[in-house]
């Protein structure tokens, strides 16, 4: 059998591309849909929660320390800017879907206005670590294609083993499902809501400090960059924040890989947003919306 | 003294709807308040809990003022509630509902044989979610789940609503046990009467908003004055 080399390096590029955009809308929503999933709360100001882990991974990278260190910095700086934020302004939004949203529209325009403010139109560059891999006519990002790649999946196990096998996880998933119940258990729920808004905010600083290095220019109107993404895969995706957001990020990438392989970045990013136009047509709930309808009305009918 | 409510006033939204309770639970003693529906029995058990910030008054529990309390920190020094509907945690299996339970109590000791000596079927169906069970079934999860961290007094929301009679039986023994073999102080709400008569070793008639009031063992077998207070 004779493989034709031109259409394996045209599947590996696929891939690859397939790989880079799963990774990109996977860790750009997983805090997003943490915090909604968990808190019923909406943070349109996710986008710039992103854009506080670049800046203060690229601010620390510039003073002279290495990058690894720079990233850790630049969560660290993320999670206590989430927990004042809970603490100031989102405590007062539970279960206040619209007002959330407002509110934290507001924060995002105020956080941008900030990072232009004192630290100018861009910031210096991060070169993308790790180099290139060639093949054939096609070259890839080892960083963006497959590192990325394996650290979303990490990520995506990890928040698995939290709230299903930990004991922090599963007093936040009864405080989410009863709150007056759960603290009748004698869970403290305003803890628990802190540590939850700190985990949704330290991923969203950790996207940011992964996407420093790979973001080209660094300038304070990249928030929106995430937080389309990931907007849509917590809506395709529907309630169930791991599994919803897995398989949303897997049907965009794909649709999203085959767009940007074969016309260009644009008609990629089009296919996608007609997908989950289409996906929120026909599944309202998204996708583990239908799947736990599907199963109840299969339990009713035993 | 285990439980002590004085000139108790609290009501949702500004709309008022306990008035001035004055009333005791000992240590040990099981307690029944009785009385037609909206007369404010759970409002009263959800004000001793905490889960409602009372207009007025005062709750005491093993001598110590708990009135502004949350109901976080009552769990955790050792009531354990019971709540109407049972509200078990639907999407969390029969298992890490009771591990939310450990939390009520000082957390000294965790009493998982004793919950499956009383309810077997929660070992059985250990990995079910709890939300797939029976109502029978969820109410043992309920109980189950307040007791497991040793409270010293259980407050218990209508134990047989929503529950077939045969199990309302098996459970109006379980709760007697567990005062018995555990020590634990009850107080509950009910409207049925072979609950209230099987169970309480007294209890409080409520109507309006106030108790009017309080019923001996020996007034609780009579059948005819109990339903004075029940039957609209």
């Amino acid at each position: 059998m004779v493989v034709d080399s031109t259409a394996l390096y045209g599947l590996l590029a696929l891939m690859f591309q397939f790989f880079n955009s799963f990774a990109f809308i996977v860790l750009a929503t997983v805090g997003l849909a943490i915090i909604f999933g968990m808190m019923g709360v909406i943070n349109l100001a996710h986008g710039e929660f992103i854009l506080v882990g670049v800046y203060g991974t690229a601010l620390v990278f510039h003073a002279g320390i290495p990058l690894p260190v720079a990233m850790i910095a630049g969560v660290a700086i993320t999670v206590v800017f989430g927990i004042i934020v809970e603490r100031t302004i989102v405590r007062h939004f539970y279960d206040r879907l619209l007002d959330s949203m407002v509110a934290t529209w507001g924060l995002a325009l105020v956080i941008a206005q900030l990072l232009l403010i004192v630290f100018g139109s861009s910031l210096g560059s991060i070169s993308t670590p790790m180099g290139n891999v060639a093949y054939g006519p096609y070259t890839s990002s080892i960083y963006r294609s497959i590192f990325l790649p394996v650290v979303a999946v990490l990520m995506l196990v990890g928040l698995y083993v939290l709230f299903t096998r930990t004991e922090f996880g599963i007093k936040a998933r009864a405080t989410i499902e009863d709150p007056e119940t759960a603290r009748a258990m004698g869970i403290d729920t305003d803890r628990m809501y802190v540590a939850t808004f700190g985990i949704g905010s330290g991923l969203a600083g950790l996207t940011g400090a992964l996407y420093a290095p790979a973001l080209g220019s660094i300038t304070p109107d990249r928030g929106s960059t995430f937080l389309i993404e990931a907007f849509i895969a917590v809506v395709v995706g529907g309630p169930s924040v791991i599994i919803g957001t897995l398989s949303a990020a897997g049907l965009l990438s794909v649709f999203n890989a085959v767009g940007s392989f074969l016309a260009g970045t644009f008609v990629g990013q089009m296919l996608m947003l007609l997908v989950a136009i289409v996906a929120l047509r026909m599944l309202p709930n998204g996708i583990t919306g239908y799947v736990k309808d599907w199963q109840q009305r299969r339990r009713a009918e035993e | 003294m285990s439980l002590q409510i004085s000139n108790l006033s609290a009501g949702y939204d500004g709309t008022p709807i306990l008035r001035d309770i004055d009333c005791t639970v000992a240590d040990g003693e099981i307690v029944g308040v009785v009385g037609r529906n909206g007369v404010g029995k759970t409002t009263l058990l959800k004000s001793v809990m905490g889960l409602l910030t009372p207009d007025g008054g005062r709750v005491e529990f093993n001598s110590t003022d708990l009135t502004d309390e949350p109901a976080d920190v009552r769990a955790r020094g050792g009531i354990g509630y019971v709540p109407q509907g049972r509200d078990v945690f639907p999407g969390l299996t029969v298992e890490q509902n009771l591990l939310i339970g450990e939390n009520v109590g000082t957390g000294e000791e965790t009493l998982y044989d004793r919950v499956y000596e009383y309810f077997p079927i929660l070992e059985e169906r250990a990995d079910q979610d709890a939300g797939t069970m029976s109502g029978g079934q969820q109410q043992m999860l309920a109980i189950g789940r307040a007791i497991i961290g040793g409270p010293d007094l259980l407050l218990v929301d209508e134990p047989s609503e929503g529950v077939q009679p045969s199990i309302v039986q098996s459970i109006t023994k379980d709760l007697r046990r567990i005062n018995e073999e555990l020590g634990t102080t009850i107080l509950f709400v009910e409207q049925n009467l072979s609950v209230i008569q099987g169970l309480a070793d007294r209890c409080y008639a409520m109507d309006h908003g106030t108790i009017v009031d309080e019923l001996d063992g020996n007034e609780l077998a009579n059948r005819a004055q109990l339903e004075e207070y029940l039957v609209v």
